[in-house]
């Protein structure tokens, strides 16, 4: 230990760790600053490219100027882990003092980033993840989020199957909290015999063993919630295996516009219920797809509409207290209005500042000349939906 | 319970078993002949899957597709092997399990730069689609039989090589004592190289028959890589016999839990905790075994002598 | 050349407030309880060589003892970390006594396995989350101690632990129990043969490292104020490995140079502005090229690169 390099190894170790801080800006800005997290490595790293993509078109719209004022976006990757996701968001917060945090794809990295975010007195503009603490009891004056509530889809999808008459519906998600909150969102509205409810393994792939049961037990009809790769499995696997013409299959968050092209054919036929889908005919949504397909050359989904009206949303707000981003009072009124044009159409914001939205039954359809199946708005839902949870929530306004 | 049910899932779980084997066999025998800890083999799946699926959609034949599917995958093994494997033969487990840690953030992240984040569509052979009926009521997806007649073939395959050819000889030997081997003048850089290629090939091809059933997308590989671990710690690391049998054991307890885990359950304790137990219970239950296999043979079920 | 470390990271909270950047307060912490974690590994991985591929379970341990106390409304911090500990302790006895009698691969494997074991365990528990896992509400009370809300508070904390946990391992290794320990990794043939059982000794070692690695467990959780099964994937098992090795194994300062360099690494591969955007964005690649090379080049770690190291073998 007596070594007289000591000194020297000290101060570079010290030179090299403040010198990143010393650079580091510390002044407030004549800039709106957003920190953007999403998932960008991995293989989730697809919804994060998606979000990532409709937030620099949006800026692209707004002539890269949010509310008028020179913006800056600042990415940041969570890893899909909580942890990982809180100090991303500590990092935006505390060193590059963002306005506004946005994005999100995982309730749980949410429920970890959120409150952090709001008691350090920035805003927080989800553009995903929507747990129900944050509608209910979590609920916050600098919290706001223009995507949904984890119950409202397969609410919408239980509705529809229990108005259609549907009986001995065999149902299946995944081993996890999300899995779990889908099917009880299911079973809020649909009242018909449950032949039985079945939860798999977390990320399993092969689910053959799990069909020769289903097969056995002979439903009516089948509900599934199977998000990103779990889903592409199962979908190939259902069909493969003769279901498809044998029982009708219905799903939340299994088909989507990052599914569809692994999956093609399979998905034929599919029935989702979503707040949103490519062919929603308004001006903000006609806009919003055709831009993205010709800057990137594919169909965006619905993770990345959310973000695009998130980046709408913060334009609103900024120019609404005229680029005086110190209001935070003034903000929070102003979001209140959702006054963009969502490509949604037209959204409210609940008490709880989450959207009251429509759900739309929607179908994979044969795409135009033998391309992929597109998803396609068969009947509204939900008109104006609220989600359960705005009870809990104490914010008056 | 149901017979016919009941067939239907011990094919199931033989189905899944030889794909555990497939990508077993070339663990076991790189872990036994070169005592190298490879967490990399699930990145040989996923290269085997996108390159059978690059080709059979270049060429539009699934045969050439399947056939430089599986030699492209061979020399990626090869030239895995001749980079940065070989130094780490003589280094200690934690070291390899290091390094192959490396490599599968490296594959992870190049196929995601080739091909992208997303899924892709890997076709299914129009030969292959559509199910047969065994027995009465026994409807089972033919590409599903082809796996295992392919996986079984292979088996067979590997016992004759392994048990009665001259390169099986070496294998063995070098399995049992690796230094005997050596001072025999066997070129054992060489042996190493082919039989890890070979190994890359074997998982190349559970990864390209995986592709049209599963999802072949980044990281797909790691996904099935714990439960190949387990399977050639249950058999005994370096037997190929011991890899076989694991492989259809795991298979078999895997998919009959899943299957009749809950069911049996709710017999003996109330449904609704056995809603909750099952599933918990099914998806550790390969842990469990293997726990309670080495709590009881500390070497697996075949250990291979020696080394 | 630790001495110094230690200086500098004593240091940072009155630089950080200077220039009003309490982020790297949040960094460093992290980085120290990842420290703590890895340092107990060193004491099984660099000392007992025992390769433990399933370290991150006692991480999960601790927090969940945390995180389920918290959540029936106990809130009291030397309960809620004795329970960490003493929880993390026994778990790792019983994986131990099974896993301890195995040796090279399947060791790993064991050690792997049972923490897969625990993640799904944690999945599968909707009470605490499930696989969404649950919000900490009020971090660990000290009433009249110490206050964790208090950036600066708990990261001197934090740096208290990490001293004497260092203290503590550097003690061990170099008592008789740490020689037999040592004397059992390098030959065990000889040590049995002049009348030592391995067997308690290395059945020990894992129990201390498991308890030790809990405490940081108790401490990931306050830091994060959420816990979640993630903590106990089979990949936070390997980082944790990546930080020892990367550090240098079996060395005194190697755990805490390596947790630095691992995680300081990740947050300028994603986040630099200095790197080009192909390197941000695909930056597990590189991270993965370094790995390798720093496996196949630097064989003793960072540590094994500096003038002046202490080696313990």
């Amino acid at each position: 230990m007596h070594n007289i390099t000591r000194p020297t190894i000290a101060g570079l170790i010290a030179s090299a760790a403040f010198s990143t801080l010393i650079s580091a800006p510390a002044f407030a800005q004549q800039k709106v600053k957003i920190g953007f997290i999403t998932t960008l490595s991995g293989p989730a790293g697809i919804i994060g490219e998606h979000m990532k993509n409709s937030v620099e078109l949006a800026l692209d719209h707004l002539g890269r100027k949010v509310g008028g004022l020179d913006t800056e976006v600042i990415y940041g990757d969570d890893q899909f882990k909580p942890d990982v996701g809180k100090q991303v968001s500590d990092e935006m917060v505390k060193r590059h003092q963002v306005n506004f945090v946005s994005g999100i794809i995982w309730s749980n990295v949410m429920l970890a980033v959120a409150p952090s975010v709001v008691q350090a007195g920035t805003f927080m503009i989800g553009t995903n993840a929507g747990p129900h603490e944050l509608a209910g009891k979590l609920c916050n004056e600098l919290f706001f989020t223009t995507s949904w509530q984890n119950d409202q889809t397969p609410e919408a999808m239980g509705k529809y199957m229990q108005d259609a008459g549907l009986n001995d519906v065999y149902i299946m998600a995944p081993n996890y909290a999300a899995g779990k909150d889908m099917l009880t969102g299911f079973k809020r509205y649909f009242k018909g015999r449950i032949t039985d409810e079945v939860y798999t393994k977390m990320g399993q792939t092969d689910y053959q063993a799990e069909l020769s049961q289903l097969r056995a037990k002979k439903p009516k009809a089948v509900f599934v919630f199977y998000p990103g790769g779990m889903g592409i499995s199962f979908l190939r696997q259902y069909s493969e295996a003769g279901l498809r013409g044998q029982f009708p299959l219905y799903s939340v968050y299994t088909v989507d516009e990052i599914s569809i092209p692994a999956v093609k054919h399979a998905a034929l036929g599919q029935i989702e219920t979503r707040y949103w889908s490519p062919d929603l005919k308004n001006p903000a949504n006609e806009k919003y797809v055709s831009d993205f397909r010709k800057k990137y050359g594919k169909y965006p989904v619905f993770y990345g509409a959310q973000s695009y009206d998130g980046i709408m949303l913060i334009d609103s707000g900024v120019r609404a207290v005229k680029g005086n981003l110190a209001d935070k009072k003034g903000l929070t009124a102003a979001f209140r209005k959702a006054d963009f044009a969502s490509t949604r159409g037209k959204f409210v914001y609940n008490t709880n500042h989450f959207p009251i939205q429509n759900f739309y039954l929607l179908k994979a359809v044969a795409g135009p000349s033998g391309q992929d199946p597109v998803m396609e708005i068969q009947k509204t839902v939900f008109s104006n939906h609220k989600d359960s949870y705005s009870k809990d929530c104490k914010m008056k306004w | 319970m149901n017979l016919v049910l009941f067939l239907e899932q011990t094919l199931n779980g033989l189905q899944l078993g030889v794909m555990l084997f497939l990508m077993a066999a070339g663990l076991t025998l790189v872990f036994g002949i070169m005592n190298l800890v490879n967490l990399a083999h699930g990145s040989l799946y996923m290269v085997g899957a996108y390159l059978a699926t690059y080709f059979y959609q270049a060429t539009g034949s699934f045969a050439l597709g399947v056939l430089l599917g599986l030699s492209g995958t061979l020399v990626v093994g090869i030239v895995v092997e001749l980079v940065a494997l070989r130094t780490l033969y003589e280094r200690d487990h934690l070291d390899q399990v290091l390094a192959t840690f490396g490599l599968i953030l490296f594959f992870n992240e190049l196929i995601a730069i080739l091909w992208g984040r997303s899924a892709i569509f890997a076709t299914m052979p129009p030969e292959l689609s559509g199910h047969v009926e065994l027995i009465g009521g026994l409807r089972y997806p033919l590409y599903r039989l082809a796996i295992i007649v392919v996986g079984l073939a292979v088996a067979c395959l590997l016992w004759y090589v392994v048990g009665r050819t001259r390169l099986g000889m070496l294998i063995r030997a070098g399995a049992s004592n690796r230094t005997m081997v050596a001072a025999l003048g066997v070129n054992i850089r060489l042996l190493y190289t082919v039989v890890f290629g070979f190994g890359a090939a074997l998982a190349g091809l559970a990864g390209l028959m995986a592709g049209p059933i599963h999802v072949v997308q980044p990281g797909m590989g790691e996904l099935v890589l714990i439960d190949v671990f387990v399977v050639i710690v249950i058999g005994g690391i370096g037997s190929i016999r011991g890899a076989f049998a694991a492989a259809l054991i795991v298979g078999m307890v895997d998919t009959m839990g899943r299957a009749f885990l809950k069911p049996m359950l709710a017999l003996v304790i109330s449904p609704v905790a056995a809603d909750t137990a099952g599933p918990a219970l099914a998806s550790m239950l390969i842990y469990l075994l293997m726990a309670a296999v080495l709590a009881v043979r500390p070497e697996g079920l075949f250990p291979s002598r020696g080394s | 050349m630790l001495v110094a470390i230690m200086l500098l990271l004593a240091a940072v909270p009155p630089i950080a407030a200077l220039f009003a950047q309490p982020f790297y307060l949040d960094l460093l912490r992290r980085v120290m309880i990842f420290a703590i974690a890895a340092v107990s590994l060193n004491l099984i991985l660099g000392y007992g060589g025992m390769v433990s591929f399933g370290h991150a379970a006692y991480l999960g341990i601790g927090a969940y003892a945390v995180g389920v106390l918290a959540y029936h409304g106990i809130d009291n911090g030397w309960l809620q970390w004795a329970v960490a500990i003493g929880a993390s302790a026994l778990v790792a006895a019983a994986i131990g006594s099974i896993s301890v009698r195995t040796s090279g691969i399947y060791f790993i494997m064991i050690t792997l396995a049972f923490t897969q074991m625990l993640y799904y365990l944690g999945i599968s528990i909707e009470e605490y989350g499930g696989d969404d896992g649950m919000r900490l509400g009020v971090r660990s009370q000290f009433t009249g101690l110490i206050d964790l809300n208090d950036p600066t508070a708990f990261y001197y904390l934090v740096f208290a632990i990490l001293v004497l946990f260092l203290y503590l391992t550097h003690r061990l290794v170099n008592s008789r129990f740490g020689l037999v320990l040592q004397a059992v990794r390098s030959n065990e043939a000889r040590t049995r043969a002049i009348g030592f059982s391995p067997y308690p000794y290395r059945l020990a070692a894992f129990v201390i490292s498991g308890a030790m690695c809990g405490l940081a467990g108790a401490l990931l959780v306050n830091q994060t104020a959420y816990l979640t099964p993630e903590f106990m994937n089979w990949t936070r098992s390997g980082e944790l490995m990546f930080m020892v090795i990367l550090g240098g194994i079996a060395t005194t300062a190697g755990p805490l140079l390596g947790a630095a360099a691992l995680l300081l690494l990740e947050d300028v591969l994603q986040g630099s502005s200095l790197l080009p955007k192909w390197v941000n964005d695909h930056w597990q690649l590189y991270l993965g090229v370094i790995l390798i090379l720093v496996v196949l080049f630097a064989r003793r770690g960072l540590a094994g690169l500096l003038p002046g190291r202490e080696r313990n073998d």
